[in-house]
C-alpha cells in the first residue's frame, strides 16, 4: 500500500479509502444483451444455483459472492461477461448509438468492446485495436464468444493508428481506455503495486498523452472522446488531459454518474491542471465498495 | 501485405464475378445455409462475408475496401474449401435459431456431456453430417454448438478451447 500514500493529499478520508484498498472485491459478470437479456441470465443463473446480487445503479450487471465466471450455462453461451463494476463505466459514458463508427483505441481482453458492441445493438462499425498479440488473441475470443460481428480488429499502436484499412473514415465516438499503473485494481490484483516505480508513472503518461491526442484527432467534428484508467496517480489522469487541452481542439465537459465519486484534482505537486479537469470524475474504493477509477468525457468542437 | 494468408478479401457475388475458382460465392454460402439448415437467406442481409487463408469465412457487418489486412473482421463463421461445409460454434450460437432443419435437441445431460467435448450414441432419423445441437435454457430452446453426426454418432464439434465442464 506504501505507493498510494502519496495520494493523502488529495484523498478525503484516507484510512477509508486504504481500508478499502484492502478488501478482495467479489466477481461482477455483464449481461451480454448481443445474447441474452437480463431476465433470461437471472434465471440461467438461478438454474444454475449460482447466487448473484443485483447492483441498485446498473441494470446489467450482477455480483457473484461465490463465484467466479467461467464454468456454467451462460458463460458457454456467451450471455454473461466478467466485467468489475467500474469497468463498465467508461462505455456507458461514451454512450455510442447503434449505426455509428465508433474507435476502441485500448481494446484488449475486449470487456470494454464488447460492451460498446451491445450498447450499439450490434450494428454500425467498432475498430478495437491493441498492440500485442497475445492480448489481441484474448479479444478475439471474446468478441467470438459474445457474439459480436461488428468488430474490426487491429495490430497497432495507438498512437500511430491507421484509418486506411477503412478508406479513411473517421470517427463518430472513441474510447481511450489506456494501459496504467492500475493501483484501482489492488482489490482483485493485491501485488499490483509491488513493481510500482515513478519512473514507470512517468514514462506510462507519455503514452496515454499520445493514444489520447491520436484519438481526438480521428474523430469527426462534433464527435465524443471518453479517456479512463483504473489507477489514481494524475500523472496518468489530469496531467494527460491537460496535456491533450494544449495539443489539440477539444474541451473536457460534465456528464452523469450514478456512483459516488471525486472531481479530477487541478493541482498536484507542483503542478497545476486546466480548471475543467474537474469535469472528469476520480472513483476511490471506499465510495461505492468497488475498485478505483478514472473517467473523463472530452468532446471535438463541431466545424 | 506481405503474408497474404493474414488478409480478408469479401467473396464475390456470383460465379460471374468469381477470379478464384475455389473461392465460395455470397450466392452459395446464402445456399447452403437454406439447404442445410432452413436458415432464410434474409438472415444475413446486411451483413458481409470475407475469406481469410483457405476456406475460413468470417461474418462482418461493415464494408471495408477489400483486400482488407487486419487481425479480425467480425466472427469466423463457416469452414468452406472442403466436401461439407462447416458452421462455426459462434454461427451456430448466433443464428441458430433461424434454423429448421438438421436440428437435434439435446436433454440436459447429453447437452452437458457434448459441451464437454464428449461424443455419444443417440438415435437420429435425418441426415448425416453437421448438425445444429440446440438444448433448453432459461424456458427456451437455445442453439449451443454443433455436432457431427455418422454411425449412429454425435461428435461434439466444440473446439478444445471452449470446452466446459458445466
Amino acid at each position: 500500500m506504501e505507493p498510494l500514500d502519496r495520494y493523502r493529499p488529495i484523498i478525503d478520508d484516507f484510512e477509508a479509502f486504504i481500508d478499502a484498498c484492502e478488501r478482495p472485491l467479489p466477481s461482477a459478470v455483464r449481461v451480454n444483451t448481443i445474447k441474452a437479456t437480463v431476465e433470461r441470465v437471472r434465471t440461467a443463473l438461478a438454474e444454475a444455483d449460482i447466487a448473484h446480487d443485483p447492483v441498485d445503479w446498473h441494470d446489467g450487471l450482477f455480483v457473484l459472492p461465490e463465484d467466479s465466471p467461467g464454468a456454467n450455462w451462460p458463460y458457454f453461451q456467451g450471455w454473461i461477461h466478467g466485467q468489475e463494476e467500474v469497468s463498465v463505466i467508461p462505455a456507458e459514458v461514451l454512450d455510442p448509438q447503434p449505426g455509428e463508427r465508433v474507435w476502441d483505441a485500448c481494446a484488449a481482453p475486449g470487456s470494454k468492446t464488447t460492451q460498446l458492441a451491445a450498447l450499439m445493438d450490434d450494428t454500425g462499425e467498432l475498430v478495437a485495436t491493441d498492440n500485442n498479440l497475445g492480448r489481441i488473441s484474448a479479444l478475439r475470443t471474446n468478441t467470438e464468444r459474445l457474439g459480436a460481428t461488428t468488430v474490426a480488429v487491429t495490430h497497432e499502436d495507438g498512437r500511430n493508428h491507421s484509418l486506411k484499412p477503412f478508406g479513411g473514415e473517421g470517427y463518430d465516438r472513441a474510447l481511450v481506455d489506456v494501459p496504467c499503473s492500475c493501483e484501482g485494481t489492488i482489490r482483485k490484483n493485491p501485488d499490483t503495486l509491488e513493481d510500482w516505480t515513478l519512473s514507470h508513472v512517468e514514462g506510462i503518461s507519455g503514452v496515454q498523452k499520445g493514444i489520447l491526442k491520436r484519438a481526438v484527432e480521428v474523430t469527426e467534428p462534433g464527435g465524443t472522446v471518453v479517456y479512463s484508467t483504473c489507477t489514481f496517480a494524475p500523472e496518468e489522469n489530469e496531467a494527460v488531459l491537460d496535456y491533450v487541452l494544449d495539443e489539440t481542439a477539444c474541451e473536457i465537459v460534465d456528464y452523469d454518474l450514478p456512483l459516488d465519486h471525486a472531481p479530477g484534482v487541478t493541482e498536484w505537486q507542483d503542478e497545476t491542471y486546466d480548471s475543467s479537469v474537474t469535469n472528469a470524475k476520480r472513483i476511490y474504493p471506499h465510495h461505492n465498495d468497488t475498485g478505483g477509477f478514472f473517467c473523463a468525457k472530452l468532446e471535438v468542437p463541431a466545424e | 501485405m506481405s503474408d497474404q494468408s493474414t488478409v480478408f478479401t469479401r467473396l464475390p457475388e456470383t460465379d460471374d464475378e468469381r477470379e478464384d475458382p475455389q473461392r465460395a460465392t455470397r450466392e452459395e454460402v446464402l445456399d447452403f445455409w437454406q439447404e442445410r439448415f432452413g436458415v432464410p437467406p434474409e438472415t444475413f442481409e446486411g451483413y458481409t462475408f470475407w475469406e481469410r487463408g483457405a476456406g475460413k469465412l468470417w461474418l462482418y457487418q461493415g464494408s471495408p475496401p477489400s483486400p482488407v489486412d487486419i487481425e479480425g473482421l467480425g466472427m469466423t463463421f463457416l469452414r468452406t474449401r472442403q466436401e461439407h461445409w462447416k458452421p462455426t460454434l459462434e454461427a451456430v450460437q448466433r443464428f441458430g435459431d433461424y434454423a429448421s432443419k438438421n436440428v437435434i435437441h439435446l436433454d440436459d445431460n447429453a447437452a452437458r456431456a457434448f459441451v464437454a467435448g464428449e461424443d455419444r450414441e443417440l438415435d437420429w432419423d435425418g441426415d448425416w453430417g453437421y448438425l445444429v445441437v440446440t438444448h433448453d435454457l432459461a424456458g427456451e430452446v437455445e442453439p449451443v454448438g454443433v455436432g457431427l453426426y455418422v454411425y449412429g454418432e454425435l461428435r461434439s464439434q466444440v473446439p478444445k478451447g471452449r470446452q466446459r465442464e458445466v
